[in-house]
């Protein structure tokens, strides 16, 4: 009876389910691409020569307690979020969003017009435009042929 | 800093046999689900997304939620250096209670859904008080 189970079953479905499991693997490993930091909030950094965008997901924070400050080439995000109030009578399925407070650092790899930084807080995304400093900037310099 | 609080890396989403027609990444939510005596409350982290950015699907008791993201327009500037991925958000449930389907709100704030699903009349549990005789 067992042995007729097992001839049984479907030689084709069970290739597909191998190949997902392997695509599934090849998923895991890619990960790895990602330069893994333990520090919260994750940060992705956009540069150009005129300066540099950083951007940082911080869902379900007030943009009011976001606080950033900036120190010669190194810029500071703080904030803190709050943990949801469990009513009376309420339980939980699944707790899976993170709370408490953070604070991360990034030094900038040239420094910045510190009076024109800007930054916005967009659909739980903080993004900090960093201009370089005029006296930083890169100059063309012209040849004159004689 | 409570760093094991804030989980850091998101966890992507894995194909089940159907593929995307866009080749984007899809991420899976952070989600917490509450309950009470008449609804259940959830709140997904969906950094990105905008309000009219979301499909939230119940069919039978599979609900699916699915938060659209716009890639970050960067002109002139190039990614130099990244440690989180850009993409949606997908993530489907079975719900063990039944749902009032006309009573379901949704709103996105700072890049949290919020999803309050009523439970239907019929589901709400009612306390019987046994009598003695």
């Amino acid at each position: 009876m067992l042995l007729q189970r097992i001839a049984d079953t479907d030689l084709f479905s069970s290739l597909r389910d191998m190949q997902r499991l392997q695509q599934q693997l090849s998923r895991l490993m890619s990960v790895e691409k990602w330069p893994s930091t333990q520090e919260f909030p994750p940060i992705n950094v956009w540069t150009s020569e005129n300066g540099a965008i950083a951007r940082t997901e911080i869902p379900g924070i007030d943009p009011n307690d976001i606080e950033i400050s900036l120190v010669n080439d190194s810029l500071t995000i703080k904030g803190s979020r709050n943990p949801e109030i469990v009513q009376e009578g309420q339980t939980y399925h699944r707790q899976e969003r993170g709370h408490g407070q953070f604070t991360r650092s990034l030094q900038l790899p040239f420094r910045v017009e510190a009076d024109e930084v800007q930054a916005h807080f967009i659909n739980g995304v903080l993004e900090i435009t960093l201009p370089r400093a005029k006296a930083d900037q890169p100059r063309k310099i012209g040849v004159i042929s004689e | 800093m409570p760093t094991e609080l804030m989980e850091t890396n998101k966890v992507e989403a894995v194909q089940n046999g159907t593929e995307q027609t866009r080749t984007n990444k899809v991420f899976i939510p952070r989600t917490d689900i509450y309950e009470s005596k008449d609804h259940l409350l959830l709140m997904a982290d969906m950094p990105g997304v905008k309000q009219d950015a979301v499909d939230i699907t119940l069919e039978h008791n599979i609900l699916t939620i699915y938060g659209r993201v716009e890639p970050p327009k960067v002109e002139e500037f190039g990614l130099t250096y990244a440690e989180y991925g850009i993409g949606d958000y997908r993530r489907v449930f079975t719900l063990s209670n039944e749902i009032d389907r006309d009573g379901i709100q949704a709103s996105v704030k700072n890049g949290v859904l919020k999803l309050v699903l009523p439970k239907s009349k019929n589901a709400i549990p009612r306390k019987i008080t046994v009598q003695t005789a």
